[in-house]
Formats: C-alpha cells, structure tokens, sequence
C-alpha cells in the first residue's frame, strides 16, 4: 500500500477510499486480502486474450463461426474464465468497419480484456465517434474508405463487444502466436486495424 | 451524452494509481464480480454517477466518480452509516493516510 | 413444474421496424437519449435481462425484460450527417422502450 505521508498531498477521494476500505474491513464486509487478489486480476488484464480469439479465428473458420455465435463461450473455451459475459464479436469486412463504445458510461468487456483506457470513458470520445465516427477515426490515424460503411456498437445495457478485425495481407502461413502479436487493444475496439510491424530501412552500404 | 459537442479524444494514457485500484477491486468485491459477498449492483454505482451534480462530474476523474458513487451506495444499502463515514473520515484526516506511519512514529520513541 | 418467473416473452423479431419511445423520466435509464424517437431495424434478440431501471432502485428488476439490438441509419438519426449513406448505429433497446 503506498504510504501518504504527513506532508504528501493526497486529495479528497483518496481521503474517501482509504476511509470506505477501512470501515467495509472493519465490518467484515470485505478483506485486505481479496482488495489485493481483485487489483491483481485486473493487472493481469490485458488485450491478449481478445488477440489470441482474433488469431484463433483467423486461422480456425469453424472457430470463428462459434465465436461470432456466441462470444464469451468462445472465450471459455480458450481457457478464458469470464463467468457471465455475454460477449457479442463484431467482424470487419471490406464492406463494413466496426467500432465500440458505451455512451452511458464505460462498459467494455473487462473481464476479459481488462481495465479500458482512458479515452475509451472520456466525455469526448463517447460524445463524438457516435456522431461522427469517421472524423474521430481519422484523429486515431484510421482512415475509412466511403465504401466501407462503419458499424457503430454502443455498448449501453447487457452486451459486451469486441471487434475481428481483417486479417492483414502478407501473413501466410505465420504462427498463431505471430498473429495474434499483430492484434492491440485497439484494434479490439475497433480505433485501428492490425498492421505489419514495418520492416527498417536497410542501409545502403 | 452521445452526439453532444465534444473536443479532440485525449489519447495520453496512464498507469492506474494503486489507489485507483483499490477502487475498482472494492467496486468487484461489492458488486460480486469476485469474491461471493454482493452487496449492491452496477446499476447502482451507474446511477449513484449520474446523479453527480455536472459541474463535479466534469472536475472529477473516473476513480474520483467511483469512490463517491460506491460510497453512497453503501450508505443508501444502509452497509455503513453517514456518521460512520464522518467519523471514520476524521480519523483517516487526523492520522494520514496510511495506519503504518502512525505505528511507526510510535515505535520510534 | 415448478412455477418460475418467467421474463416477458419477446414480442418483436428479427428485421422487424421498430419506433424508440421518446420519454424523459427520472432515474437510471439506459436507452441513451440521442436515440429517444428514432425509429430503426432489429438486427438480434439479446435475451431477456432484468430492469436496469429497478436494479439501480434496489429493486429486482424481475420479470427478466426482452432485450433487443436495433440498427439505426446514422442519417437518420443526426441532422447533417456527414459519413456514408450506409453508416449505422447499433444499439440495445428493451423491449419496453419500443412504441406499441
């Protein structure tokens, strides 16, 4: 636990959690012991999981059929434990390009890709890429060809989403483990696409 | 909040003090995500938010909204009491933050 | 057999042209505003879910409520839309946030 000392600043809400803790502990309603077993579950979270379903995916069409059917018993069967999450996997298309947010609040899939980021929950980016997704997109570095219509997901009751992007093109053959390395948290929400890591200039000697 | 008028998207992120943390394990705890002793539902966390005054909402950062909106979850579940909290608080304020460094300025006599 | 509650049984289907009521009450409400009398397409059930609007009042939320994805035309839905003509929005409607 990080001490604040005498002449730290700490701010109210600090102030807040340090009392709630202590009178939920004191009144047996929760333990030290299970704060710190939650914070490390979600330390652990990361996009990796959502990167080994896409992977998965990619190389499994059946797989992917049941993972578009039904998400979190695709996850599971990964070895995923995300006891009721019901995950709804969005696929891009040359036709279409998906995109997630909660405009409500913050809802993203956590069990099974973690803590979202802070932009994910900001007033700006649930206020605007409903409105106009395109623009929002193209401040993240993604352009949207007009061809390809975009999909947005607002996560606002029951349901969880996490999007399958594309395949990247000059990926024959690779691992699933290399695949799965191409697919960031971004690509998940749908704010990118994977793209080959790019190759250094060689030197011209 | 969808459509409204809104800036750029701030993309900088950063690591979650542990404190934050903190909050989110007890929000798990409570909401009975993990750990088998739920004592309220997100809804209530998600409308205890909504009920900030917009003013504080904007002031406030994610885990700040948290922390108010669980503890007055448990005051309305009636887990803990206003003046509990009162109390509790003025301890928290009197002592710091951490139990540790009142227990180690003792043992430093 | 024993006597359960049972969640409301659905009453829309699939590719079916829903209205989104256009109401303001008080409370947790999770049909966000931007979509309040819209109208659009449904796209999947969901299930049936228990009333947020009640879970957030301490209250059970039973019976389980039909919850529903509905597919609205971003032009539709934003006066001056500037993406494509086939842009969408998806969205989770229950089902007693449909007009009759």
């Amino acid at each position: 636990m990080k001490a604040a000392g005498r002449y730290e600043p700490y701010s109210y809400f600090q102030l807040m959690e340090v009392s709630l803790r202590e009178l939920l502990v004191d009144k047996g309603i929760v333990t030290e012991d299970a704060i710190a077993g939650a914070m490390a579950i979600m330390r652990a979270r990361g996009p990796e999981r959502g990167a080994a379903m896409v992977a998965r995916a990619w190389l499994d069409p059946a797989y992917k059929e049941r993972m578009l059917e039904n998400g979190g018993a695709a996850a599971e069967e990964l070895g995923f434990e995300v006891p009721g999450l019901k995950l709804i996997v969005v696929e891009n298309t040359p036709k279409q390009h998906n995109v997630i947010v909660c405009t409500l609040c913050s809802c993203y899939p956590r069990m099974l890709l973690g803590i979202p980021p802070e932009w994910y929950k900001s007033r700006a980016y649930r206020s605007r890429v409903v409105r106009e997704p395109r623009k929002v997109l193209a401040e993240f570095g993604l352009k949207v060809p007009p061809k390809q219509a975009i999909r947005v997901h607002d996560s606002n009751a029951d349901m969880r989403y996490m999007v399958l992007p594309m395949r990247p093109a000059g990926t024959e053959g690779w691992s699933e483990q290399r695949l799965a390395a191409l697919v960031t948290r971004d690509c998940l929400i749908g704010v990118a696409v994977p793209a080959l890591p790019k190759k250094p200039k060689s030197r011209k000697s | 909040m969808g459509g409204l008028p809104a800036g750029k998207v701030r993309r900088a992120e950063h690591a979650y003090d542990d404190w934050e943390l903190r909050v989110d394990a007890m929000m798990m705890l409570l909401v009975g995500v993990v750990g088998g002793n739920k004592r309220m539902t997100v809804d209530e966390l998600r409308k205890n938010i909504e009920s900030l005054p917009p003013a504080d909402y904007d002031k406030m950062g994610y885990y700040d909204r948290w922390v108010i909106s669980l503890t007055q979850t448990m005051i309305q579940r009636g887990v803990i009491t206003t003046d509990e909290l009162a109390k509790k608080l003025a301890a928290v304020e009197k002592r710091g933050l951490s139990p540790i460094s009142r227990r180690r300025s003792k043992s430093a006599r | 057999m024993t006597m359960q509650k049972l969640g409301t049984v659905p009453i829309y289907n699939v590719g079916d042209r829903v209205r989104v009521r256009k109401a303001a009450p008080l409370g947790h409400v999770r049909t966000p505003f931007y979509i309040r009398g819209h109208a659009g397409v449904v796209e999947r059930i969901c299930g049936a879910f228990a009333n947020p609007e009640e879970l957030a009042q301490q209250r059970d939320g039973l019976p389980k409520q039909p919850l529903y994805r509905v597919r609205f035309k971003q032009k539709d839905v934003w006066p001056g839309y500037r993406g494509s003509r086939s842009d969408v929005i998806e969205i989770e409607i229950f089902q007693h946030w449909i007009e009759a």
